[in-house]
């Protein structure tokens, strides 16, 4: 059954987006989502930075896709992300120091992003570089929402601010607790609740059928 | 840089401890926290190469410098670091077949454990000489096998009582991260 093809591109893209969400589905590159999620303007800018690094290394690892041996791939796999983690790193570095100081060494740690070797890995091998990259920028959406979901409650509850702009006036008190580790894990653990509950009554409707994918 | 080795080691394990209050190395923390008879020893091989790591790190370290090369620098951690992973496989695999298949996935993936990256990297960037970059990979190490081996016991005993449907798994996983991460704030202070 041959789609259109820009049908099947926008599916392939909101497979990442949405039904393979990296954060609140397959729960990968958890070290970053919870670390520098304690702003929205942070998670925007680790979000954009992920991308980019995706988006460059899963185009060219399908681009060599039939020249990389198959005992050394994944060393090589990683090879090409830290190269295009030390150009990001400098990129930031140049841009706005504030930033990198706020973002600290997981900029450098995107390297071992779970979510960027299992692309490479399980997409990017196998299939030519359109399909790849596209695959791989809806990932790098999912995850930026992910992140941002997160940035944006955390920032809201723990400093009564959006994007540095107050939202209470200034008889809010903050919760900060949302700002320090803790509030990362519990954030997470909410976001994960409520799509498990809407998952739950999608379910309901669909006939009581129970599926666990 | 004035801390001393004890300070660094303290702080490591407790007060900054990687996996609750750096969240550094959290996907074998959420994957292989489900049994202490795993839970310790991943936590014991992840502390090895860790220490292997850092005392390679160290000398990459001064030698990149030396070259003023400082922007392979990354590269070469990693390159460093799967091969001491590649080496804790095959000793693993010749001395304890079992331990081996039960770690599974776990193990290779040690190499993107952002843990032991993460050490590489502060060390570097706190400039810590030879004998607290070993205190400090070594308090990493045994930060990260306290919290996997404290979350195993919890989770060892949630299995036996009624979660409610909708937080079973992950979620409930993370609000149990949550509360560890808490009681460990109690900490701050200690080793700075």
């Amino acid at each position: 059954m041959k789609q259109p093809v820009l049908i099947s591109n926008m599916e392939e893209f909101m497979e990442g987006v949405w039904k393979q969400n990296p954060v609140f589905v397959m729960v990968l590159g958890m070290c970053p989502t919870l670390a520098v999620t304690v702003s929205t303007l942070n998670a925007l800018s680790m979000g954009l930075a992920t991308a980019f690094v995706l988006i460059a290394s899963c185009g060219l690892v399908s681009l060599l896709r039939k020249v990389i041996p198959k005992e050394v791939r994944i060393a090589t796999y990683i090879l090409i992300i830290a190269t295009f983690v030390t150009a990001v790193d400098y990129a930031i570095q140049a841009i706005s120091l504030a930033l990198y100081d706020a973002l600290g060494a997981f900029i450098q740690l995107i390297v071992v992003n779970c979510i960027i070797l299992g692309r490479a890995e399980a997409h990017a091998s196998k299939n030519p570089p359109l399909a790849a990259m596209i695959n791989a920028a809806g990932m790098s959406a999912g995850f930026t929402i992910g992140l941002l979901a997160l940035g944006t409650v955390r920032e809201i509850l723990g400093a009564g601010t959006l994007l540095g702009f107050s939202l209470f006036g200034p008889q809010f008190q903050p919760w900060v607790i949302m700002l320090l580790p803790p509030g990362g894990f519990f954030v997470l653990g909410g976001w994960l609740l409520l799509f498990a509950w809407y998952e739950k009554r999608k379910q309901g409707r669909l006939g009581g059928e129970v599926q666990h994918v | 840089m004035s801390e001393s080795a004890l300070q660094i080691f303290i702080s490591a394990l407790l007060a900054n401890n990687f996996v609750l209050a750096m969240f550094l190395g959290l996907c074998p923390f959420l994957g292989v926290s489900g049994k202490l008879e795993t839970a310790f020893p991943m936590g014991v091989a992840t502390t090895f190469v860790m220490l292997v790591a850092s005392l390679c790190a160290f000398g990459l370290n001064l030698l990149l410098t030396a070259l003023h090369l400082e922007f392979l620098r990354l590269i070469a951690y990693i390159v460093i670091i799967a091969s001491a992973v590649q080496l804790v496989e095959m000793v693993l695999k010749k001395y304890s077949p079992a331990l081996f298949r039960a770690l599974g996935i776990y193990l290779p993936l040690i190499t993107t454990n952002c843990a032991v990256l993460g050490v590489a990297l502060f060390q570097t960037a706190r400039e810590y000489d030879f004998v607290q970059s070993v205190a400090f990979s070594l308090g990493g190490g045994a930060g990260f096998t306290l919290a996997l081996v404290l979350m195993a016991g919890v989770r060892e005993r949630l299995r036996l009582s009624d979660v409610p449907g909708l937080a079973q798994g992950t979620a409930m996983t993370l609000m149990l991260a949550g509360i560890l991460s808490l009681a460990f704030m109690g900490f701050a202070g200690i080793g700075s």
